[in-house]
């Protein structure tokens, strides 16, 4: 039969990427969450997902149409994540590529800073970005956080105590607080 | 008025379109070389992609870049591919054209549809029910987009 094969589909697009002719390369992770969309530039990580559908055409808009799955390029991103989900790694080292204002782009800088193991507030991190009323705006941030779990909206919580929203679901924002407190995971 | 198409994620293109050039390069030059033209006409395709202006035709333009990359291994002089081909037991692939390799040149300033119509069928000899099917569109479509294409080249040829 004249049909591509898997190697064929392979060797495609590890000469494309190989090639430095992708605006984006993307895979999708296997992780304790399910699967994770990860996308890079040459530059660095652009996008974490956790619904891998539909991220495509956001992605060739703000990055460049050539978006291509490749998993060469994912793979030091893959493995900074299975040591993270294997509790043996605490900090990502990983160059960001990321298309966002001042504004989204001073409180991801600030949430870089939030340790591992350790939790914040919204309000808390609003004070810290100097807009002590902005809990609110904080949390739209977050909610929009183009790389979680690398970038740890996760231990942004309410300021009584709640978990309160999470892209990921409740769930996995408790899954990745109690790894992160070492705690035997259910 | 015309619609404007958004160019896809490459992705998007490459998934589309991928088994229907690999069957053409696989007809044209045995299943063997046919692997490495897939991979050159799929990264040629990736370097033009960001010129693209709009999203029509793609099937069309994919396959004239696959159809230009065939011809471009008949010229190479360690041509197997009728080796190939008769140690498989298959049937014989037409002979290296100069004819269909001239026509690609000739037919080079038609639009994308009429010249994947015009090179296809007559440098492949390819019936149009199949043209349609790989233009992505029907046989009438196909016969309609090859005699426009022919005729469009006599008025040229007449200049």
């Amino acid at each position: 039969m004249n049909t591509v094969t898997p190697e064929l589909d392979r060797r495609f697009r590890d000469a494309a990427a190989a090639a430095g002719l992708l605006d984006v390369a993307y895979d999708v992770v296997d992780s304790p969450l399910g699967p994770l969309l990860v996308a890079v530039s040459e530059r660095g990580l652009c996008k974490i997902a956790f619904d891998p559908d539909g991220q495509l055409e956001p992605l060739a808009r703000s990055y460049g149409r050539r978006v291509l799955r490749s998993a060469r390029p994912v793979d030091p991103v893959r493995r900074q994540l299975d040591e993270y989900f294997e509790g043996t790694r605490h900090e990502f080292e990983l160059p960001l590529d990321l298309t966002v204002g001042e504004f989204y782009a001073q409180v991801l800088g600030e949430l870089a800073r939030v340790p591992y193991g350790e939790t914040t507030t919204y309000g808390a991190l609003a004070a810290r970005t100097g807009h002590p009323k902005g809990a609110r705006a904080i949390g739209t941030v977050m909610h929009n956080n183009p790389v979680p779990i690398v970038l740890p909206c996760h231990r942004v919580i309410g300021s009584n105590g709640s978990l309160t929203g999470y892209g990921g679901g409740l769930p996995a924002k408790r899954f990745l607080l109690e790894l992160e407190r070492g705690g035997t995971l259910f | 008025m015309m619609d404007v198409v958004t160019v896809p994620p490459f992705e998007s293109f490459y998934a589309e379109h991928r088994e229907a050039v690999f069957g053409l390069l696989a007809r044209r030059l045995g299943r063997g070389r046919a692997e490495d033209a897939f991979q050159e006409t799929f990264l040629r395709a990736l370097r033009a992609y960001p010129r693209l202006e709009h999203g029509r035709h793609l099937r069309a333009w994919v396959l004239t870049i696959a159809e230009r990359i065939a011809i471009d291994e008949y010229r190479r002089p360690n041509n197997t591919s009728a080796h190939e081909h008769m140690e498989l037991g298959l049937e014989a692939p037409p002979e290296p054209q100069a004819a269909y390799a001239a026509l690609a040149d000739l037919t080079d300033r038609l639009p994308p549809t009429e010249r994947a119509a015009v090179v296809l069928r007559y440098g492949y000899d390819l019936p149009y029910d199949q043209i349609g099917r790989a233009l992505g569109s029907s046989e009438e479509a196909a016969r309609q987009a090859a005699s426009s294409g022919v005729r469009r080249l006599r008025r040229e040829g007449a200049r």
